[in-house]
Formats: structure tokens, sequence, C-alpha cells
């Protein structure tokens, strides 16, 4: 059982993991990142990757719906944007992966930034419509400028190179996705330790008396809005690396609402929600995958159902959340810590 | 040279497609104006009663009219199941949160319909008489026309309704002043319930006509998309500005699709949505609310 924690100075109090147990969590999972490519087959690594990537977006899309109010769905367009320029630039630059996934992010947030315009003049949902048009309209430029892009039939890269040796599997692109997915936490994490962070926060919380405070609206929309797709631009850089085939159909509106719903089921607000909400989200249709294979001798049309159940289960998955646990994950995640402290007592 | 035939002909045909976002956007313009929730699952519930239609004409015994009147019902009466077990909890959160109750409503009825009905593309018994209409010389294909026909009835039974039905006065009182409507006697669940029923039978409706149009399948709704452009470029909150909207829309696209190409279709409606949007964020005729703290 353990009552609190006493912190004896700001710097304590302000720290990102406060006490020494979560410190020696942090390390076991550090560690056991390291490890996962060499003791896991390659399924695991491909699922190891996807769910990285899916957590990096969403951290990215969590930046500016959970701490900034601003609802996107246009994630998965700025995804495209990124992964687009990363293809580019290793096909026709060959520049080193690290220098393509910032270029990738940096174009993103241009894009991002002049999407998130109309953010002053409308928000809610009219803003969410309004990146519903730019994600159509982002479909078509990938779609139509066949020149850049390759049109329909979209492009297909080389992969990285990492001291001379070429990332083919998806265990050994581990090792670009997984630090850069790390680095990226702690920059979302410490975000809001900084005045933008806190300003983004007042903004959520009411637009208005952030302005009367003297927090200048557009400039941090928009920065919520550059930051946020940043971090879609890397992660579809990562996603270009992972797949190597970029087609138009690639970053569906599907995918937007696929991070927003990884959000809202993981914890708007929560930086640890979005890391559990994308982990969640990926794993769901894989879960329903491995419980199709094992019911099939018993039940041979069960594949034909998977597509449909799985369908269900995504849209069941947000309604449930938004109805009995509108915290997400986070919540549920800080209720059974504080079990475990309080044990033997009643939480 | 503008060949001034093929105009007016594409012209009405994209009074027909028009007419058919008017009448869905209607469903859209009454949901939101009562319960304040924009219904991302329009396009979803349109194509639930589509399939309900071809659910209930599989089985020969019915006429068609009686089909198409228990379809409308019985997916009337599936949006009254949804408002009370879904919407009705989300009371009083943030507009956001119900906004993704409803995106993730659609997803469920997309994979209800593919698993009962199957996920490949289907027809729907024909039904519309299959003499094409002219209009002077311009030719009309008759399903357009008779759809669009029947999208102005029904609008105008609607608009006239709810000028002086006493529900459609209860409707307006509840979209003005939610408290003011409760303490005025005005059993304001019942509204909502009943807009929900009442929308979800427009889409059925809407969803059997854009059907035999252009034959059904589960991705069906994607026309949702279409009609949160029309809801939008009109203005969230009123039923005029849908029915403006609806028609320009459909112009708009059919013409971008005749003369640019069927990938520029999206591309033209959303173009017209974001220039609303800069221009007039509330729409064409929406009331443009004013925040005080």
């Amino acid at each position: 059982m353990r009552i609190g924690t006493v912190k004896e100075n700001y710097g304590a109090d302000a720290a990102l993991f406060d006490t020494r147990v979560q410190r020696g969590w942090l390390v076991v999972l550090a560690v056991a990142l390291v490890l996962l490519p060499f003791v896991s087959g390659q399924y695991v690594s491909y699922l190891a990757c996807l769910v990285l990537i899916n957590v990096a977006s969403t951290t990215g899309l969590n930046i500016l719906t959970g701490f900034t109010g601003l609802v996107s769905l246009g994630q998965a367009a700025f995804m495209g944007v990124g992964a687009y320029i990363v293809a580019l630039l290793e096909m026709k630059v060959g520049t080193p992966f690290i220098l393509n996934l910032l270029l990738a992010g940096l174009g993103a947030a241009l894009v991002g930034m002049v999407v998130g315009l109309p953010s002053l003049r409308v928000k809610g949902l009219y803003l969410a419509i309004a990146t519903i048009a730019a994600s159509v309209i982002l479909h078509f430029v990938f779609a139509n400028w066949t020149e850049v892009t390759g049109g329909v039939s979209g492009l297909t890269m080389p992969p990285a190179t990492l001291f001379g040796m070429e990332l083919n599997q998806p265990g050994e692109v581990y090792w670009i996705i997984m630090p850069v997915t790390v680095l990226l936490l702690f920059g979302a994490a410490n975000l809001f330790r900084t005045r933008i962070g806190r300003a983004f926060i007042a903004i959520r919380d009411r637009d208005i008396s952030a302005e009367v405070l003297g927090i200048d609206l557009l400039r941090y929309k928009l920065l919520s809005f550059a930051i946020s797709s940043f971090y879609a631009g890397v992660a579809g850089g990562l996603w270009a690396y992972f797949f190597r085939v970029i087609t138009p159909e690639s970053f569906p509106l599907m995918m937007s609402i696929f991070f927003l719903a990884a959000v809202i089921v993981g914890g708007m607000g929560s930086i640890l929600g979005g890391i559990l909400g994308a982990i969640f989200m990926t794993m769901v249709p894989e879960v329903l995958k491995m419980l199709v294979g094992v019911v099939t001798p018993f039940w041979p049309e069960a594949v034909a159902v998977l597509s449909p159940v799985r369908i269900m289960v995504f849209g069941g998955l947000i309604i449930f959340f938004l109805i009995f646990e509108p915290e997400g994950l986070a919540e549920i995640w800080r209720k059974i810590r504080r079990f475990f402290h309080l044990w033997p007592f009643k939480t | 040279m503008i060949d001034w035939l093929f105009f007016s002909e594409i012209g009405l045909a994209g009074l027909g497609t028009g007419g058919l976002y008017a009448l869905t956007a209607l469903g859209f313009v009454l949901i939101y104006k009562a319960t304040r929730v924009i219904n991302m699952a329009m396009g979803e519930i349109l194509m639930l009663g589509a399939y309900v239609f071809m659910g209930f004409t599989a089985s020969t015994l019915l006429p068609i009219w009686l089909s198409i009147l228990l379809a409308i019902a019985c997916t009337g009466l599936i949006g009254g199941v949804i408002e009370r077990v879904i919407i009705r909890p989300m009371l009083g959160e943030s507009e956001i949160s119900v906004f993704m109750v409803t995106i993730g409503l659609g997803s469920v009825l997309v994979g209800l319909v593919e698993l009962i009905w199957g996920a490949n593309p289907q027809r729907l018994i024909e039904f519309i008489p299959k003499e094409p209409i002219f209009i002077g010389e311009a030719y009309l294909s008759s399903k357009i026309g008779y759809a669009f026909v029947t999208a102005a009835i029904v609008l105008a039974v609607f608009l006239a309704i709810f000028r002086t039905w006493r529900g459609g006065v209860a409707l307006r009182a509840t979209a003005g002043d939610q408290a003011a409507a409760y303490s005025m006697g005005i059993n304001v669940p019942m509204v909502f319930s009943s807009v929900w029923v009442i929308s979800a039978m427009i889409a059925a409706g809407a969803g059997i006509l854009v059907g035999s149009i252009g034959g059904i399948s589960p991705e069906m709704g994607v026309y949702g998309l279409s009609v949160l452009v029309v809801v939008i470029v009109g203005g969230l909150d009123s039923l005029l500005g849908a029915l403006i909207a609806g028609l320009m829309v459909g112009l708009i696209e059919t013409y971008a699709g005749a003369y640019l190409g069927g990938e520029y279709k999206l591309l033209a409606t959303f173009s017209l949505l974001v220039l609303v949007l800069i221009l007039r964020p509330y729409g064409l005729f929406g009331t443009h609310e004013i925040e005080r703290l």
C-alpha cells in the first residue's frame, strides 16, 4: 500500500516519471523494446512496427484533439503527405532516412497549417468537416498529380539503408521505427511542461478565456496543427519505409477515423491514453483474426464473417467507450493502479 | 461552342441528383435542429433503408408499394431504437463525442448490412417506369425524373407540416430553446425520438430512390459525405438552406462530372464546401451563434 508521494521541490513535482517504481518499470520497458526483434518472430515484429507507427500518429492527433480541442479528420491524409515525401526523396534524391523523415514531418506540418487556417473562424464540428474536405482534396492530389505521385498505381520505393545495410524485414525496419516513435513520445510528453503546451490546454478548456489571458489564438492553433501534422508526417514516413508501396488508397478517410477512435478509446488529453488507444485499436482486429483461426475447425464460414464483424467491433468500441468510459483506457489504467496502491483498502 | 442541349440535359440530371440530396439533407437538418447532433451515420441509415427494401422485395409475396412502406417503417423503427439506446445516453456530452458516436454507429451499420446481405453490390428490383422523359428536347432518365418528383413532393409535404402541425411547432420550439420548450409542457424527449424516427424514414425513402438509380452496396454510405457538404453549405439548421444547397451541390457535382471527368465530382463539391466555410462559416442560411463567456 502506498498512501501518496511526497514531493519536496518543484522539480520533483514537474517530473515526467515521479516515482522510483515508475522509473524501474520504464527501464524494463526500454529493455523489452530493445530485445523484442531478437526474441520474436516475423509476425510479432510486423505487429510491433504497425503498432509503433500508429502510436506516433495517434499521439500527434492527441496533441491536436485531446490537448488543444480541435477535432481533425485529416490525420491519415497528412500521413500520406509524409509518406509521399519520403518515397520521392528516397527514390529521386537518395538522402539518408533521418533527413527524409524530418522533411516529411516538415512538409506535412506545412500542409497541416494550411488546413488549420479555417480553425480561427470555425471550430468544433465545422472544423472537423473542413478537415474532411482537406483530406478529400489531398486524396485527389495523390490520385491525379500523376507526374509526381504516380497516380493511382502509386510509388514503389527502395528500402531504407542504415550503415550500408538494407532494412527489408519488419525486424530490421523496427530499428528505425522504434527509436523515432520513442523520441516523438518523449517530445509530446515534454511539450505539455512548456509554455506552448500549457497554452494548448488553455485553448482547449475555453478558447475565449485563453485569448483574454493573452494567448494568441491563431498562432497557437496553427502551431498545434503544425505539430500534430508533423507527427503524422513522420509517422507516414515510417509507414512508407515499412510498407514501401504507397498508393492514394493507402490513406483513406477511414484511417483518419481510426486515429480519432484510438484517441477517444485511449483517452483524450493523455499521452498514455494515445499510446494505449493505438495499441488497443491495432490489436483488436488481429485478435479477431486469431479468434477466427480458432473457430474455423468448428465453423468453416468464420472467415467470411471476419470482415463485417471487424467493422462492427470497430464502431461498437467507439460507441461503448464514449458512453461508458469517456475518459478512455487511460482512466481504466489509473483505476487499476489506484486499486493496487490502496489495496487492501477500497478505492 | 457550348452544346446547349447537352448542357441542359446535364442540368436536369443534376437537379434530379440535387433533389435527392435535398431530401436526405432534410433528415440531417431535422436531427440537427432538434437535438444538435450531426448525424454522420445518415448515409449508412440510407443504405440500411435500401437494403431493408431489398429484403422485403426478395420475398416476392408483397406488392412493391407495400415493401416500400414496410421498409420505410422498419428503418424508422430502427432510427427510434438508435436514438433511445445510443444517442439518449450521450445527451449533454460534448458535441464532438456525439459526432464520434454517430461515426461509430455508421461503422456498426455497415458491418451489420455486410453480415446479413454480403459485401457485394446488388441491384434493386425495377419499379420505376422505364420510358425516358423529354422536357422540350432534353432527355432525362426516367429514374432520376421520378426520384426528383418524389423528393419534391415529400419535401413540400414536410415543409408544410412543419409550419402548421403541432408536432412541427414543438420541434421548432425545441430547436429554439430546449429548457423553455420543456417548461412550456413540450415533451422534449418525445420530440428527440420522433425526429430520429422521421429522419430515418426520410433516409430510407431516399435510400430506395438512390438505390434504384445506382444500385446498392455497403459502401453506399459515402453518399452521406456529399449530403454533409449540402448541409454545411446550406447551414446546418436551415431547412430552406438544405433545399437550395441540395440542388446547388447536385448541379455542381453533375457538371463537374460531365465536363471535367468523374474524379472531379468530389473535388468540386468539397472545394465549394471549403469556399463556404471560409466566406460564410455558418452556411448560406444558417444562424450565426454568438458565443459569450
